[in-house]
């Protein structure tokens, strides 16, 4: 910053001294009696650091899934109750479905919460479609854990 | 929203539109996708039931829709991760976005085929 607002210009010589002491300016953002203990958690960039972990996993679990459900062997012609029942015989395939499930579930719904806060404006529109988001979500994921985990062929 | 305002981004922008759209797009199919999946826990002819609409000509052609949008949104999302983790990443970000498009276009064209075969051999014969 240039002094040139606190001296005068020919003699360089401060407005201020001892007796004339300058006005205090607080810092922005200074904490205050007012400011709670805690308001701050690293919660975002964890998100932002999960979106990206979580996007390169996607991409060889989800692009493997559609390699083997819509483009070998036939495409989407062969899927039917007994192709699905030869795949989860494998604990392979079960646990590429259930890491599937979770990840591309909660990518989803942490993208979804993002967009969801860039373009609902109201508060309470915010809050409930965030609760509605996460009902669904968590909804969603126990639903297919389930299904994976109790998966029996000879269901009739 | 904000009326009469348009960020002109070019690429930048354009790219981060897309993958929005397409991520909001493949989520809500995979709730549609999960629930039903879970019908294998209903019976084997539940199941065979909803598959056969998966196997009709126009959701069909939907599902080369779907893995567009996958494809899209993973080259893209690889291309991001580059941007914010590669040193040079921002500086080439523009041609990263069209290799993405370039290889998007290359794959789908090999996808087209082998997705849309069932419908092609029901519509036009084996």
């Amino acid at each position: 910053m240039s002094s040139a607002e606190t001296t005068t210009p020919h003699d360089s010589v401060s407005l201020y001294d001892a007796d004339h002491p300058a006005p205090v300016i607080e810092p922005p953002r200074a904490r205050t009696k007012k400011t709670p203990k805690s308001t701050r958690t690293n919660f975002e960039m964890y998100g932002w650091l999960f979106m990206r972990l979580s996007g390169i996993v996607l991409v060889v679990l989800v692009l493997g899934h559609l390699l083997i459900q819509l483009v070998l062997d036939g495409g989407v012609s062969k899927i039917g109750f007994a192709f699905v029942a030869g795949r989860w015989a494998s604990p392979f395939w079960q646990v590429w479905d259930l890491t599937m499930l979770w990840l591309a579930m909660l990518h989803g719904a942490n993208g979804l919460r993002t967009v969801i806060n860039d373009y609902a404006q109201r508060d309470n529109t915010r809050f409930w479609l965030k609760m509605l988001l996460y009902t669904a979500t968590v909804f969603t994921v126990l639903l297919g854990t389930l299904v994976i985990f109790t998966f029996d062929p000879n269901i009739q | 929203m904000p009326a009469g305002t348009l960020y002109r981004g070019r690429e930048g922008m354009w790219s981060w539109v897309a993958h929005r759209v397409t991520g909001v797009l493949i989520f809500f199919f995979l709730f549609v996708h999960v629930l039903d999946t879970a019908l294998v826990r209903v019976s084997p002819q539940a199941y065979d039931d909803v598959v056969a609409t998966y196997k009709t000509p126009i959701v069909n052609v939907m599902e080369y829709g779907l893995v567009a949008a996958i494809l899209f949104h993973a080259l893209n999302g690889l291309r991001v991760i580059a941007v914010d983790f590669w040193s040079k990443g921002p500086k080439y970000q523009k041609h990263l976005l069209w290799t993405v498009v370039g290889v998007w276009v290359v794959l789908m064209a090999g996808a087209f085929y082998p997705v849309l075969q069932h419908t092609l051999r029901t519509l036009f014969g084996s």
